[in-house]
Formats: structure tokens, sequence, C-alpha cells
């Protein structure tokens, strides 16, 4: 099968889930009464509204070849961090610490991705931004909660800018017999992560009873976690062909996206929560903001990056 | 042209979403009074602004930063539609506020930060007695309070880039006139309208 077989097979599979989603959410608004039942079908159906335009977004992308693609995420790390930095206090004194972050390491460890330049790629962020924004922050002289407020910017871009990055970055990998197709990884990464964050919600919607860490996330349950995660390696093991895993493989792979994926929104959760937000804005209806539906990719990509790297390279 | 690369940017950087709270985007004389931090107010505030309002109001810009300079003068004077206004200028009191009294006798809506000058406060300083004349002079424009949550983050006092931070304008309920009411009263009660709208500081 070629790669232009796949992706139709993929993109036609995913409009058609969609397709269905689109008609049990205009059934569920047609019946629906109660106000809170009202609440929840409108917040579904922004949902699904807001999932056409990003698998629109995402397959006009990849259609236009890896460097729209790189650009795509390198707009998506660009929100996130938008968001991360908006909702997190700063002074005047972070400004050129900012400045470092969104307008040279940004665009840099992008351009790193796009030029396949692995072995700074992996380091720019950890080592010389974690160098860099200290000093800048330093140069300033305004010493108040210094530690706390590099921590910030620096975890902020690690998440957003590094762990992001490393979606795009699995399109550089080269696989012995998978030439050409490494695109599809980055669309087994997304699926997997966003059919378990989907599924978690669907399982939680319907039975969530238990919940996993009421402190930090009220709408995560065991029930969400276990039948949501459950779907989400089924689907994996069943996207093997597009992969150059064996089924069995591709489990294990989905497997590690899932558990990454739940991490990271548990994570960023913690943080929204100790921000005193629910969400991280408002970019997408029905979702919140980017990060709200990036925070499980950032955690799963570099795990399935180098994973797969270290596995299959 | 310039002005939709004006807005696409504003968006891009710094998003300003306007929320209307207690007053909506009508066509009627207004004087928006805001908070000022950062040299990016002016430009949120028209942008945020819906497109056929923004047509008939004009920010007032000071002269030393606006008008200097080619590109700024142009697109303070052509697309912002400002006034420009000198705060040294010397002469009789209220003899700056001409230019200002200008645009509202021909019926259009003004920006002014009362303030006069960048703070970099969260919540406003005392506001200077522009506003109160003008307020008495035009009594049948209304006083919108705005606060402009984050430009000073995002743009802060002797930077030389803005940077990304997610800005919103916050347009309140329009400022009731109190009959005979003193100057200073009613300065303190604008800069309590705009304060009341700032978003509860994050810890």
């Amino acid at each position: 099968m070629s790669l232009m077989d796949k992706l139709f097979i993929l993109f036609g599979g995913i409009c058609g889930l969609l397709a269905i989603a689109s008609m049990i959410g205009l059934a569920l608004s047609r019946s629906t009464t109660s106000e809170t039942g009202r609440a929840t079908v409108d917040n579904l159906n922004a949902r699904i509204g807001a999932w056409w335009v990003m698998v629109a977004i995402f397959a006009v992308s990849f259609g236009l070849g890896r460097g729209a693609t790189v650009l795509l995420f390198a707009l998506t790390s660009f929100y996130t961090l938008r968001e991360f930095v908006s909702l997190t206090p700063t002074r005047a004194a972070d400004h050129l610490p900012l400045v470092g972050a969104f307008y040279l390491l940004l665009p840099l460890q992008y351009w790193l991705v796009w030029i396949d330049w692995y072995a700074l790629f992996t380091i720019l962020i950890p080592v010389y931004g974690f160098l860099l924004l200290p000093s800048l922050a330093a140069l300033r002289g305004d010493t108040g909660q210094f530690l706390l407020r590099v921590s910030r910017i620096q975890w902020g871009l690690m998440l957003t800018v590094f762990c992001i990055s490393h979606a795009p970055a699995l399109i550089t990998l080269d696989i012995a017999g998978y030439e050409g197709q490494e695109f599809l990884l980055l669309f087994f990464l997304i699926t997997v992560a966003q059919f378990s964050d989907v599924m978690q919600y669907v399982f939680g919607k319907l039975m969530g009873w238990t919940k996993v860490a009421p402190a930090v996330s009220p709408s995560k349950t065991v029930e969400g976690l276990v039948g949501g995660g459950l779907s989400a390696v089924l689907a994996g093991a069943g996207l093997w062909w597009i992969t150059p895993f064996t089924p069995l493989e591709a489990a294990a792979m989905a497997l590690a996206i899932v558990a990454m994926g739940f991490l990271g929104g548990l994570a960023l959760s913690a943080v929204k929560r100790s921000m005193g937000v629910k969400d991280w804005g408002t970019m997408i209806s029905g979702h919140g903001g980017v990060l709200d539906r990036m925070d499980s990719l950032s955690f799963a990509a570099p795990v399935f990056f180098h994973l797969t790297r270290y596995f299959y390279t | 042209m310039i002005e939709t690369l004006l807005i696409a940017l504003t968006r891009f950087l710094v998003g300003g979403q306007a929320r209307w709270t207690g007053a909506g985007p009508e066509p009627r004389q207004r004087i928006y009074f805001a908070n000022h931090a950062s040299h990016l107010d002016t430009l949120l505030i028209w942008s945020a602004l819906p497109r056929p309002l923004r047509a008939s109001t004009h920010p007032i810009a000071a002269a030393d930063y606006w008008g200097s300079g080619n590109i700024r003068r142009h697109i303070a004077l052509k697309v912002l539609n400002a006034v420009l206004v000198e705060r040294s200028a010397k002469g009789p009191p209220g003899a700056a506020l001409a230019p200002l009294r200008g645009v509202l006798s021909e019926g259009g809506s003004l920006i002014l930060f009362p303030e006069g000058t960048r703070g970099s406060e969260r919540l406003p300083g005392p506001f200077k007695s522009g506003l109160y004349w003008l307020a008495q002079d035009f009594p049948d424009a209304e006083l919108i309070p705005t606060y402009l949550d984050n430009p000073s983050r995002a743009f802060p006092k002797g930077a030389f880039l803005p940077v990304p931070i997610s800005c919103t304008v916050r347009f309140g309920a329009p400022l009731a006139r109190r009959q005979g009411e003193e100057k200073d009263e009613f300065l303190e009660r604008a800069r309590q309208a705009v304060s009341a709208l700032a978003s509860d500081a994050i810890a």
C-alpha cells in the first residue's frame, strides 16, 4: 500500500468517526431538555466542531509537506508558550528571558528540527536554554523570587517548545524499510494520544465513579483512564500497518503514549489548579486553550520519539 | 492594508480580546478611559473595537512618542486616527485639551489615558483633570471605563520588544454623572471604575 493510500484510509476513517460523532451530537441536542444536560451537550458539540477544524488544519499542513508541518508545530508551541506565560506571574525583570525564549530559542529549536540536527536539537533548551535564561534574568538585577521565576519560564519552555517539538521531529527519523513514511509516525502519536483523551472523556462521562486525584482534576476517573486507555491501546494496535511496528509492538507503544499522556494531563492540571484556573485559554471552543489539547502530547512526544529512535533506527 | 496588518500582528502577539461587560459595542459618542502601562495600550483598545466604531474613535497619543519618527507618526495619524497632544505644553490650564474638544464637538469618540503617563502597577494611579473637564463640557458623551489586562507584562516600560502575553480589554458600564460633583471626587470615582474591572491578581 502506498503512503497516499494509507493516508486516504486514515483521514477517511477519522472523518467517518467525526461524522458519526456530529450526528450523535445533533441527536443529543434535540433530545436534551435539562439545563445541565444542555450545557454538556453544547460543550460536546463545540468540541466536535473544533475537532473538524483541527483535523482539517493537520491534513492541509501535511499536504503541504514537511516544512508546513514543522511550521504548524512551531505555531502550536508559540501559542502554548503564550498561554503558559500569560497565566504565570512574571515581572518586568523577566522581560529579557522571555524575549530570549520567544524570539531566539523557539525558532532555533524548530529550525534544528527542520535541518535535522539531532545532537543540538536535543540539548538546546535543557542545556543552553537552562544557562541562558537565568543569565538574562540576572542582568536586570532583580533578585526577588529569582529561582522561582527562572524555573517557571524554563519549565514552560521545556513543556511547550522542547517537548512538543519532538512530535514533528519524528518525521526526521531514518527507519530502514520505512523511508518516506515517517509522517505516519506523527499521525500514530497524535491519533493515539488524542483518541485516548477523547475516550477517557467519554468513559469518564458515562461511567466515571472513582476519581484518580480529585484534588488535581475532578474529571479524571479510574474508569475513564482504564476504559479510555484500553481503547486507545487497541486503536494503536489496530494501526500497526501504518508503523514500522508489529501489532504487539504497536500496542506497547500506544500504551507508553497513553501512560505519558495521562501523566501530562495530570501534571498540567496541577499547574492550572495552582494558578486557580480551569483552562489555559479560550482559543479552541469547547476545549479551552491550545495547551488544554496539547498537554498529553507534550509528555508523550519525547518518550515516543526516543523509544522509536532507540529501537528502530 | 496597514490597518489589517497592525490588527493581525496585535492579535498574534498579544491577543487583545474585547470583553464587553456593562456596555456593548454601540456606535454612540463615547470617551473610553483606561489604565496606562504600555505603548501597546493605544493599539490594543483600537484593535479591540469593531471596525465601524474604530473609524470614529480617536486615541489620544503623546506627541513625544507617537509624533517622533516618520513611521510611528504615520501610523498614529493616518492609521489610528490619533490626536497628538503635547504633554509638556505650557500655557493656560486646559489648553492642551483643545484638540480633544475639537474631536468631541465634531461628534467623534475618544480613547484617553487619564493617568497621563505609563505606570507599572496593576491598578491605575491618580487621574489627571482632563477627563473631568471633557465630561463637563460634553455631557452627551458616554464615559466608558476600560481596563487593560497584561500589557505591562507584554511590553513593560523601558523594554525594546513586546513579548507574546495574552492581553484582554475590558469595557465596563458607563460612568454615571452626578450633579455638582467635585473634580477630585469625580476623578477618584472614575479611577475606581477602572480598577473595579481588573481581574484578580494571580499570586
